[in-house]
């Protein structure tokens, strides 16, 4: 009993909890609007650069195939400390923020492009013809007619995507960013306890478990097809 | 723009420092080997649990796995990194970092493998049975080799996740590529060896990527 008693004053210490729990909402709110954010960014980019790839011009293409590649290839902390201590060597100092909303959104709109595209492609060739028939335009074909299509087909990857990288905003604590995990750490070392971390991991849970679960409930909508 | 250059790619210094970038290469080569073996074989597990008829069994799974898929790796590093040592277990960063990242990627491996599975219709795994297979035997030899195949290129980029993932390992000093870029940066005052860094990452990983997208064309077509 005497080790289970131990064990809880150092990882569910009730009293370190209730003095640290104001830092830790203002931790919370921080990381939602961050990850607010950096979804705003990532998603309307994302359709953005689709849309853009969807007229076939040859170097717009290029570009764009490159960014994405790029932006799915390099780990997101790479880029976050090239901006953080990179570019203030040309005098250029941005808040952490900034930086971490910029480097996540960005990384998060090299995915969204891909799978709008994905969802594009898989548009049959007939309901851009049929648009195109009726007298639409291309561009009034690819936002009626082909855009509502690959969206239904994009989302529940899009989601799971929007999730790992809104989780990524754990990466600010790296840069001084104040939100959960940079609380807790924080708390951590003030109190010499572990039961910071276990709130900050508690927190993490409470804000991404509905998250976790709508990607659930479009699974079970859309679900797997071979 | 030569400030931008000698900043960020300065030739002198990426030579200075190639061969501190290279022993931390080493070490991201021998984590990734390490995470992605155990998280490949837990997932598998996790899977199976999740798949199981057993309720008992079956809810545990689900759980673990969508707790493990709220929290961020890199609270989960933390969390053992720098909590466990509370509990009278210090470990390495090594291993802190090699279990972190198995349970985080078992999480991710098991959803890739369900979906597998359950793309597999039930009467291959009937016929087998029928053919006096064991369950045992009807699993190995029959649905997970159709089920990993049909899964492939989300195995592949999970793949490529994970590699971009034990970046994170910087953050508790273990000396992997980017821990040595960012100490490399530091002594030099320059910006070079992360750029450097940066364009390792991509070496490694842009043929990944490719691939991964001209699966996902060629599933969609």
């Amino acid at each position: 009993m005497d080790g289970l008693d131990r064990f809880l004053a150092t990882f569910f210490n009730a009293r370190i909890f209730a003095r640290y729990l104001p830092d830790m909402l203002a931790g919370v709110w921080t990381t939602i609007w961050l990850a607010g954010a950096v979804i705003a960014l990532g998603l309307s980019l994302g359709l953005a650069l689709a849309c853009l790839r969807a007229y076939g011009w040859r170097i717009a293409s290029f570009f764009i195939i490159c960014f994405a590649d790029m932006g799915r290839a390099l780990p997101p902390l790479v880029l976050i400390l090239i901006m953080y201590f990179g570019l203030p060597g040309l005098g250029l100092r941005m808040p952490g923020p900034l930086v971490l909303i910029l480097v996540l959104g960005t990384v998060l709109a090299a995915f969204a492009e891909e799978i709008f595209w994905a969802g594009l492609t898989s548009v049959p060739k007939g309901q851009w013809e049929a648009g195109r028939a009726t007298g639409l335009g291309f561009t009034q074909t690819l936002v009626q007619i082909a855009l509502p299509q690959a969206a239904r087909l994009a989302l529940p990857p899009l989601v799971n995507r929007v999730l790992a990288i809104s989780k990524m905003t754990a990466l600010g604590s790296v840069i001084g960013v104040s939100e959960i995990l940079s609380v807790a750490s924080t708390a951590q070392s003030f109190t010499g306890s572990a039961a910071p971390l276990t709130m900050g991991a508690i927190a993490y849970v409470i804000v991404f478990l509905p998250l976790v679960v709508l990607t659930r409930l479009l699974e079970r909508r859309f679900a797997w097809k071979v | 723009m030569q400030d931008f250059i000698r900043l960020f790619f300065n030739l002198e210094v990426m030579a200075q420092t190639l061969p501190l970038l290279m022993q931390g290469l080493w070490m991201t080569v021998k984590l990734c080997a390490a995470v992605i073996a155990l998280g490949l074989v837990g997932g598998l597990f996790l899977a199976l649990g999740a798949l199981s008829h057993r309720r008992w069994l079956r809810w545990p799974a689900f759980a673990v796995i969508d707790f493990l898929r709220a929290l961020p790796p890199l609270v989960l590093l933390i969390f053992i990194y720098s909590g466990l040592p509370f509990a009278g277990l210090a470990i390495s960063p090594f291993a802190a970092v090699a279990v972190a990242f198995f349970l985080n990627n078992s999480a991710y491996y098991a959803e890739i493998y369900r979906a597998g599975i359950q793309s597999v219709p039930a009467g291959q795994t009937e016929a087998a049975r029928a053919c006096g297979l064991t369950t045992g035997q009807t699993l190995a030899h029959v649905v997970l080799p159709q089920a990993v195949r049909n899964v492939l290129p989300d195995l592949l980029s999970n793949t490529v996740e994970v590699v971009k993932l034990t970046s994170l390992a910087s953050v508790v000093s273990l000396a992997e590529l980017l821990y040595s870029a960012n100490m490399a940066r530091s002594l030099t005052y320059n910006a070079s060896p992360l750029v450097l860094a940066a364009l390792v990452y991509l070496l490694l990983l842009w043929p990944l990527v490719r691939l991964v997208s001209r699966y996902q064309r060629r599933l969609a077509a």
